[in-house]
This record gives C-alpha cells, structure tokens and sequence, in this order.
C-alpha cells in the first residue's frame, strides 16, 4: 500500500506546488491578502504530502518490499538495517525525492517562520519557491517516479552498489543536498528582490541565515565526501576533480563568495546587485550539479542515472529558471538603488577582491569540467583535462586569496589606510616569515614550496589570533582583557574560526602534497618490514565474513612511536552483486595517518601489501569542519538570529536546525 | 553604459546553455573512433615495472581479437569497472591494459592491490600512445581484431549491458572473420 500513499502525495504535492506558484505571486501584485494566505498554506501543505511521500519510500526500503521497482533494484534481504534507509536516496529517483523533501521543508519554513517579512516580499519569495518545488515534483513524477510496481514480484532484490554501503555516505547526499536546495532561498529571495523592485535591511537580515546554513551543510557534505573517496577508493587521493566533485564545489566557491558580499550588504548596505547576481548563480550552479549527475554529458564514478532525456528536462529547467532571473536582473537591477560608497582600501572592498577571486576560481573550475562537452561542440574534438589542468590554474587563483583573507576582517569599514592595517598585522607577518624561513631550513631548498604553502596557513591561524587579541585588547594599556573576552560577541569568534580552519585545510593539503610516502612489498605471516619509522608485522592472513560479504583479512601489528596497535586491512566480496571493494587498514593521528591495504593473495600464503604514509591528511578535513563550526557560531549569535525565524517563543534556540 | 553591465550575465549564460544544449545531444559514450577499421598506431611501450620485460607494443595485436583497455592509477571509474575485467579475464577473454598518463609504479601498485586482469601492459605516463589512439579519458576500451585494426571503441567503464549487448557479439563475431 505504501507505494501508492506515496504516489498519491506526490501528486498532490505537484499540484499544491503549482498553486503556491502562481496564487501568491498574483497577491502580492493585487494586494489581495487571501491569495497571498494561500501560498502559505499550500507551501505546508506541500511540506506535509512530500514528507508523507518520503516516509513511504523510506517505509518500502524498510520492510523490503521488493514488488517497489526501486527497492528491488537497490537493497537485498542481507542488507544491513542503515544501508537500508540509506538506500532510500542511494538511487536516481529516492535522491531527487529526497531533493523535492528538502526544498519542500524549506518552502514551508518559509511560509511557516516568515511572518515578521513583509507580506508581499514574503508572498513573493513562496511564489519562486512553489515554482521550483513544481518543477523538481514534475521531474520526479514524470522522468523519475519512485514508485513505480514490478511485477511478477522478485523474491529478492539486487543490493545497493557495495561502495556506496559505507557509513560516509549515509550522511553525505542529505548534506550536500541540503547545501544544493538550501541556496534555493537565496535564490527566490533574489528573484523576489528584483521582482519588487527593492532590497533593503531587512532582506538582506533574512538572507544571510539561510546563505550560511546551506554553506556550512554543503561545507561538511563535501568534506565527508572527500574523506569517503580517502578511505574506500583506496590510495590515499582526497581529491579527484571528478565532474561531479567538481559540481559540488563550484556552488561552495560562489556561496561562500555570496557569504561574504551579504555580509557587506546587511552591515553596509552596498553591492547590492552584486549580491543578487551571486544568489542567483550560486542556485544555478546548484541546479547544474544535479543535471551533471544526471545528463550523461560528461561520464563520472557518480554517474549512476545516465540518461539524457533525464539531462533534458533539467537542462531545459535551468534554462528557464536562470534564464528568467538573470533576465530579470537585467531589466530591473540597473533601477535598483546603488549602495553605500566605499574607498578602494576599506573591508568592502576587501570582501569585493576576494569575491572576485573566488568568482575566478568558480570559473576555472567551471571551464575545466565543461571543456570537453565545449571542444566538442565548437569543433568536434574530443578532448580530456585532468588534475595538471587544477594544478596550473585553480591553485595560482587560490593561492593570493589565501594571503588575503588574513586582511579582510583587519579592514575597516568605509575607509582605512594601508600603513595602519601593515601595522595590525605585523605580529603576523613576523610570525609567517619565521615560519617561512624555518621551514626552508628545515625541509631544504628542494621543498621550498612545501615551507611556502605551510607559512601560508600559518598565517591565516596567525592572523585569526591576532583578530581575536586585537578584539581583547591585549597589548593595550588598560584594557580590560576579561571583561572583552566574555563580551566578544560570536559573530566575531566565527570570523577568527572559519578563517584558522582554512589555514588548517591549507597545512594539510601542503603536507599531503609533499611529504606523502608510500611503499608495496609483499608479506608473509610473521614477517615483518620497517616502514615510516615504525615496525610493521603481518600477524595473519585469513577469512571472515559480514552480513552480506566475505572477506580476506589481513591483521598487522605496529610498533614503534609509542603504543604498539593492531591494524586491520579487508578486501570484501559481495556475492549478489558480485562486487569487491577493498577496506583499507587507517589508523589515524593527530600528524598523519598509517594506511594499509592488501592486494591479491600472492603465492606462498602470501600477500601484496602497500603502505602509505600520509602526513597531516586527517587536517584537511578537520579545517573543514572547523570552517562549518565557524559557520555555526555566525549562525548562533545573537544579532544574525534577530532575522530569523525564531520569534518570542524560543530565544535559545538558532531557528532551523542547524541544518 | 551601466546597463549594458547587467546584461552581461543573461549573455553568457545563453551562450553556456547553448553549449550544453548541443552537448546534450552527443552521447559521450559513443565515440566514433578515427581509427575505425584503421590499422592501430605503431607504438612499443615498455611495462610497468622494471622486471617487466615484455611491455606492450603493435605487434602483439595479430592473431585473434583483443580488448585493448585504457586505464590509469587515478582513475576513479576504472574502480568501478575493474571487478568487470577481471570476471571476463577468468572467462577467458584477451585484455591489454594501456597504463595511461599515469606513473607506471602507481599502475603497478594499483593493480598489485586490486588484480591484474591483463595479458600484457604497456606504460604511457605522458599519453604520447594516447594521443594517437585519441584517448579521451579513462577508462576506455578499444576492440582491436585480429590483423591488429580497431574495430570499435567504448568510453566509460565495461558495465555487464555494454559487455553483453555490444562487446562479446563483436568479439565473437570477430572470432569466426580470423
């Protein structure tokens, strides 16, 4: 039965969701209060039948029934419980459900939490949303439907791909998705914007809340995925460029450049329509990595629904939406009022550099990914780019926007004078040149990008401390430094935070990228290497078994370096779906992580083993979360929650779950 | 002046639409070879590691139809496809691996950890032999018959339809021409 609950609340949904596209929108122009009332009631409306289609789904996946086409095609009686909901968005269809839930929830937190904006701003921004929502509903129903029945019924069904039953990647498409879909608020509030004709305080209050929920879910989404490509791909790369690792950092790169131009917008009232052109890309971009995923345009690992009718509808989608709102930018952002004036040194017009770096970047990124579908079109071409391409044009973009972020926030506003902000930093720039010239010593002239790349994130903790000394006044006479460390208010520690966190990311990718070491040998029991400084003992090779695998077992000792530990190192056979996967051995430490992995029994009773030893590694995800923690902060503090949806009712609480 | 600014953005995008748009209609995955029924280009690489003598050159392709497959170290859908080779390997089917763009101790040790499936293995850490293939990515395999020309090429990972559906009929009617 629950299939087609499901496929009835779907349908629903759909509908509801193209009355919240028009209903409002025609309010808001007549001034009538109840068409504007009706968009807020099919947006939860709305909410609740999507909710209900997603616990149907979820429900299949649970009991397993198999007569679901989907749940057949991806889950197996053996499967384990989690794998199962997992599952649940582990296909084309259950991911865009789970797309369509998000921004559903969205929609009706708007509708719900949106009653201090102004009604018409309000009914407007439902408007845009309910046509997104429509459009995502049409794609599911249409193209992709969740529910369609199989018959004869099979008695079991064929497993969720074994590299994708990991506990990373339960977490990882929710997060994403919830950045993707979250900077769908961005969006409506940009396109509401330009339909009103106006922006002002208050827009921009509301705006930044839902821009930095969606950063920070998007912040650890692709983080975990990084980390799962670490540990279940194998041999230690964190990064690929994959097409569609690409497709989740470019809306990263352009959110955290609307982060920032928000910010300036809500403290400054200036680069307003800047601010309304990054919303709108930042969502496109967004949308555009779903049609990635799905169009078959360019040929991925993640690629698992690879059908260009699919890429169509979305392509076509895009068109429509991006189109009409950069359209709409062009028309009505040139009448739109100009900002607050800033000189060309102030924090605005930091915030604007590093907005144009970062735009740079985007559009590296963006180029290098799309470079083979445009050769092939302009001339037939088929061509490939890969990492080289990264190295020789994303990091020289990335570089000098690491160096300015450290003077951003040391700016002030309006006006200031480059002899004053030197002066600020000089306890930083004494701190990098040590470490600069430490380093050099240290690691040799051969490494001297090695010593370069860690006194750069040296300098971004460097000059987050001292953002945060300077705040205490320590160094001052006569400040009181207790009573301004208790009084600095979050929004401030998150600047300081997020922006050490990058120097963090920034140390351990340097030390990846130079110190990795890496060796193959082959073992027997008992035998024992020297490897990393550490003795590493092959204790004994054997079977196990899973609840749905069977495995090669490899059990290492290591000594040396402090306490002796055992390690475990698997190649695991997935007999329905006749899938190996290999389970590398990592023991991760605080100044890099023991990576073992086990090839093909060799002869003898022995094996092919390969060691790694990568320096500093578990940092680069670290700076990540620390950055997310940041973002949490901002979130947290008092005066970003004053816009957000809380009202009287729960002071404690920052609104939305923290996303 | 100023408004011309703001019309900058809509340009563009159509333009990248545009480009997706026909992109869209290409499959990717369906590339006609230059090479089609053309002999392969001459090449003789050397293998993987230095015990590795044989190497990978032209004229190991005479004799019956071979499967010629491009992969690399970081190829991440060669992941995906490599228990795929491995199955037709123990079915008996010929694979030549082209070790593409990729440090040939890093191929050595990536199969070491997973499994060899091929027969013979030439190394191209500069993709000179790619280029000539025309190689667009990895993984990517050719079928090259038995007087050593190309008769059809795949891009993107051997998935169990590609093989049943394209690849083994071709290479077993290949098998009856010789």
């Amino acid at each position: 039965m629950s299939a087609e609950i499901g496929q009835l609340a779907l349908i629903l949904a759909f509908m509801l969701g193209l009355v919240q596209g028009v209903a409002p929108l025609l309010g808001a122009h007549r001034g009538d209060r109840v068409l504007m009332s009706l968009g807020r009631a099919s947006a939860l409306l709305q909410m609740a039948f999507v909710v209900l289609a997603f616990a149907a789904l979820a429900t299949a996946y649970v009991t397993m029934d198999f007569s679901v086409e989907l749940v057949a095609k991806h889950s197996h009686s053996t499967q384990p419980l989690p794998y199962r909901i997992a599952a649940t968005w582990g296909s084309h269809e259950g991911s865009m459900l789970l797309w369509v839930l998000i921004l559903a929830l969205h929609g009706g937190a708007i509708a719900f939490f949106g009653r201090t904006l102004r009604e018409t701003l309000q009914a407007r921004v439902l408007a845009v949303q309910g046509m997104l929502s429509a459009a995502f509903l049409g794609f599911c129903l249409f193209t992709s439907n969740p529910f369609s029945r199989l018959n004869p019924i099979p008695l079991d069904g064929t497993e969720l791909n074994p590299l994708l039953q990991d506990p990373g990647l339960v977490m990882h498409p929710p997060l994403l998705y919830l950045g993707y879909v979250g900077f769908s608020v961005a969006f409506s509030f940009a396109v509401a914007a330009l339909i009103e004709g106006r922006v002002d305080a208050a827009w921009a209050r509301w705006v930044r809340p839902w821009v930095l929920s969606a950063w920070i879910s998007l912040t650890v989404g692709i983080a975990l995925g990084s980390w799962w490509a670490y540990y279940e791909l194998g041999w230690g790369g964190w990064w690929f460029w994959d097409p569609v690792e690409n497709a989740s950092l470019m809306p990263w790169l352009m959110g955290t450049a609307l982060l920032h131009s928000a910010l300036v917008l809500e403290k400054r009232g200036a680069l307003i329509s800047w601010t309304i052109l990054l919303a709108i890309l930042t969502f496109s971009l967004s949308m555009i990595g779903t049609f990635l995923v799905r169009s078959g345009v360019l040929t991925s690992v993640h690629a698992f629904a690879v059908d260009p009718e699919r890429g169509a509808y979305i392509l076509v989608f895009i068109l429509i939406a991006t189109g009409s709102a950069l359209g709409l930018y062009a028309w009505r952002a040139p009448a739109m009022r100009t900002g607050a004036l800033f000189s060309p040194l102030s924090r605005e017009a930091g915030i604007t550099v590093n907005n144009l770096f970062l735009l740079a970047a985007t559009a590296t990124v963006f180029l290098g990914t799309f470079y083979p579908v445009f050769i092939d079109v302009l001339n037939g071409d088929k061509i490939s780019v890969g990492p080289p391409y990264y190295a020789m044009t994303f990091a020289p973009l990335f570089v000098p926007l690491l160096v300015l972020v450290a003077f951003g926030p040391l700016l002030n506003w309006k006006r200031d004078t480059a002899r004053a902000v030197l002066m600020r930093l000089r306890w930083p720039i004494a701190v990098t040149t040590v470490a600069a010239g430490v380093g050099i010593v240290a690691f040799g002239i051969a490494k001297v990008g090695a010593a370069l790349g860690i006194a750069l994130g040296v300098w971004l903790i460097a000059a987050a401390f001292m953002l945060l000394a300077r705040r205490w006044g320590i160094g001052r006479k006569g400040a009181e430094t207790g009573r301004l460390i208790r009084t600095t208010p979050l929004a401030f520690w998150a600047v300081a935070v997020a922006h050490a966190g990058l120097g963090v990311t920034t140390i351990g990718v340097t030390a990846m990228t130079a110190w990795t070491v890496s060796e193959v040998v082959t073992m027997v029991p008992g035998q024992t290497i020297e490897f990393a400084g550490r003795r590493v003992t092959l204790d004994a090779l054997g079977p196990g078994t899973g609840p749905n695998y069977q495995a090669d077992q490899a059990r290492f000792r290591i000594e040396g370096g402090g306490q002796p530990f055992l390690m475990l190192s698997e190649k695991r056979f997935y007999p329905s779906s006749q899938t190996q996967t290999t389970e590398a051995g990592i023991r991760g430490e605080a100044m890099g992580n023991l990576y073992i992995s086990v090839g093909e029994s060799a002869t003898l009773g022995g094996a092919t083993v390969r060691l790694w030893w990568h320096p500093l590694v578990g940092w680069i995800w670290g700076g990540a979360l620390i950055m997310a923690f940041g973002g949490v902060l901002s979130l947290s503090d008092r005066r970003t929650r004053l816009g957000m949806p809380v009202r009287k009712a729960a002071p404690a609480k920052a609104g939305r779950a923290a996303a | 002046m100023r408004r011309l600014a703001f019309i900058v953005p809509i340009v563009l995008f159509l333009m990248v639409a545009a480009a997706l748009g026909l992109g869209l209609r290409r499959d990717p995955s369906i590339l006609p070879s230059m090479l089609i029924d053309r002999p392969i280009p001459t090449f003789d690489l050397p293998g993987l590691t230095p015990e590795d003598t044989v190497g990978l050159a032209s004229s190991d392709f005479t004799g019956k139809p071979v499967l010629l497959n491009v992969f690399a170290s970081w190829c991440v859908a060669c992941v995906i496809e490599h228990p795929m080779l491995l199955r037709l390997q123990s079915q008996g089917v010929t694979i030549h691996g082209l070790d593409w763009k990729d440090e040939p101790a890093d191929g050595a040790a990536w199969l070491a950890q997973r499994g060899n499936p091929y027969t013979l293995i030439g190394s191209d850490p500069r993709g000179r032999t790619g280029i000539d293939f025309g190689v667009t990515g990895a993984p990517e395999t050719f079928v090259i018959d038995g007087h050593g020309r190309v008769r059809y090429r795949h891009v993107g990972p051997i998935t169990p339809e590609v093989w049943t559906e394209t690849l083994q009929p071709m290479l077993a009617r290949l098998d009856n021409e010789t």
